[in-house]
């Protein structure tokens, strides 16, 4: 029951970033409850789309199966036109290097220096000494200092990161996102601690950005206004299925409210109904 | 309908009652009765302490102790074996390092990159890291005082035995407590390194480290103040330092020459507590 729209066009083309059809995880967890269902999805380079749904509706989830950090239960998957899952761990971790994820919590450990964290983008390219030598005296300030001032974070790059606001650590984290080579950005929420304003200046910042490179960028948002505003094509999750996938003209207040109320009732076959059946079990 | 299922456990249960409850009071039950008999197999019966024979041999024991031996000469001994106590410590501790670095790196599963997506190791690396959790066992359960009478046999008397027991030991237990600080101290950022791709080191050194630092400053030195400790005892078997001197000493009942040594204990463990805590403060 899956609405799909013209982005099944950029589907035909061979050279996609991402392919998914029929995919289906499990969470690691104790009980593998399932996190996304008969997942069909197609990503082309450089494109730009934002994920929304309700919270724990598996937006995480398919963002870190697209980062490889999830592997799929099953179903078809393919990343830079290959199949991660069926290669060895050293050609899967060297793919790992073309793609980043930002997660939603910012991957900063307190004690380290924000010129440190932002260079840690580096690593995947950098031999060990130089990645010890950094730890000692930093290896490109400069590169560091522009991509935090992009986020109007310049005066902080010697600052220790838990002297900064929480705000201000979202921004460091996609500061060091900018300094990655990556050929897809994957953005976990990245406007949980910011205003208005910064959330605009972030999101044009990961845009320009992303485009700049030709990356993709997958970003996942709460902010359904801003995902309309700012993203192309909206890929909408509902308990772990895709809702609808649609360019943002084709996306309804009624969809939305669908999407996040399951309200009207022509909306609720195309809400999938066996995401209720656990709550009502788990209430029960 | 799941309105309803939610009403009937709230009248089922009004008091809220802790599910966990009966469970805690069951184990503290359990854990009493499996302590009694540990007790009882110890003849464990502090009375003894407090009859009158006892108290009086305390008493002439303790009173022997005084003045702590002073002379110019016995002092000048002090110096020079406290400094040989340091050192046999110093040595053994960095040698044990020298292993327990690159075993800790083994062992760990936080910086698995096997694990990464599936949070199961491949089969290689985790018998890999099994063996070497053996080994380590290995070291550890043999006493240093049973390697030090080992190697005072192989390489004679004096402060080479304790050296090397002391290295082989605590190589076994630095690398067991800092694997388990690694894996305990939060493995989100290292897990977001790894998950774009960095390298196992890398990760160590820009996530795990910075996360974990303080934590292992702070074993470390306190192993350092158990090796000096440690190379006390195994100066009773003639692995050199002050502990071979205070056997002497106790041999020929000159209570204020052990008075004097056990002062140089206590400084000694004051200045690593003080160590400890300045590097902390560093760190924190």
């Amino acid at each position: 029951m899956n609405v799909t729209g013209p982005p099944t066009a950029a589907a035909a083309d061979a050279a996609l970033l991402y392919e998914l059809r029929q995919l289906t995880a499990r969470h690691h967890g104790a009980q593998h409850a399932e996190a996304l269902h008969g997942i069909d999805l197609a990503i082309a380079p450089g494109e730009q789309l934002a994920l929304i749904g309700p919270s724990g509706a598996g937006k995480t989830t398919l963002l870190a199966t697209l980062a490889c950090a999830h592997r799929p239960h099953a179903g078809h998957f393919t990343a830079f036109g290959v199949q991660p899952w069926a290669l060895a761990n050293g050609a899967r971790h060297r793919l790992r290097a073309r793609l980043f994820l930002a997660p939603q919590t910012p991957p900063l450990p307190p004690r380290q220096r924000v010129v440190t964290a932002v260079l840690a983008a580096r690593l995947p390219h950098w031999s060990l000494w130089r990645a010890l030598v950094s730890l000692v005296r930093p290896a490109d300030p400069q590169a560091a200092h522009a991509a935090l001032a992009r986020f109007n974070l310049g005066d902080k790059l010697y600052a220790r990161v838990d002297r900064l606001s929480g705000g201000e650590r979202q921004r460091c984290a996609l500061a060091r996102l900018l300094l990655s080579s990556a050929e897809a950005l994957l953005v976990d929420e990245p406007l949980s601690a910011l205003d208005p304003v910064l959330s605009q200046l972030t999101l044009d910042t990961l845009r320009s950005e992303a485009a700049a490179r030709g990356a993709a960028l997958v970003c996942s948002l709460h902010q359904v206004d801003l995902a309309l505003a700012n993203f192309p094509r909206i890929v909408a999750l509902r308990g772990g299925r895709i809702a609808f996938d649609l360019p943002r003209a084709d996306v309804t207040p009624e969809l939305i409210a669908a999407l996040y109320h399951g309200a009207s009732p022509e909306q609720h076959a195309e809400v999938p109904a066996p995401d209720l059946a656990p709550l009502s079990r788990a209430c029960a | 309908m799941r309105v309803s299922a939610v009403d009937a456990a709230a009248v089922r249960d009004v008091r809220h009652r802790d599910p966990a409850w009966r469970g805690r009071v069951a184990w503290t039950a359990v854990f009493a009765l499996a302590l009694w008999p540990m007790f009882v197999v110890s003849e464990f019966t502090p009375a003894i302490l407090f009859d009158r024979q006892s108290l009086a041999a305390t008493g002439q024991f303790l009173a022997g102790f005084f003045p702590p031996a002073h002379d110019r000469a016995f002092l000048l001994m002090l110096v020079r074996e406290t400094w040989l106590t340091i050192a046999i410590a110093t040595a053994g501790l960095a040698l044990a390092l020298l292993g327990a670095i690159p075993a800790t790196l083994l062992v760990t599963e936080q910086l698995s990159i096997s694990r990464l997506g599936t949070r199961r190791m491949a089969p290689l690396p985790a018998a890999m890291r099994q063996l070497v959790r053996w080994l380590l066992v290995l070291l550890r359960s043999v006493p240093e005082l049973v390697w030090a009478l080992l190697f005072v046999r192989i390489v004679g008397l004096g402060p080479t035995a304790g050296v090397l027991a002391i290295a082989l030991t605590y190589c076994g237990m630095l690398a067991k407590v800092y694997a388990e600080i690694l894996e305990s101290s939060a493995s989100h950022t290292s897990d977001a390194l790894l998950a774009n791709g960095s390298g196992r080191l890398a990760a160590l050194l820009y996530g795990a480290l910075p996360e974990a630092a303080s934590e292992l400053v702070s074993y470390t030195v306190y192993r350092w103040e158990c090796a000096i400790r440690g190379s006390v005892v195994m100066g009773f078997v003639g692995a050199g330092g002050l502990g071979q001197r205070m056997d002497e000493s106790m041999k020929m009942l000159a209570g204020g020459e052990v008075a004097a040594m056990l002062l140089i204990f206590v400084l000694l463990v004051a200045g690593a507590d003080a160590v400890s805590a300045l590097l902390r403060r560093r760190l924190g």
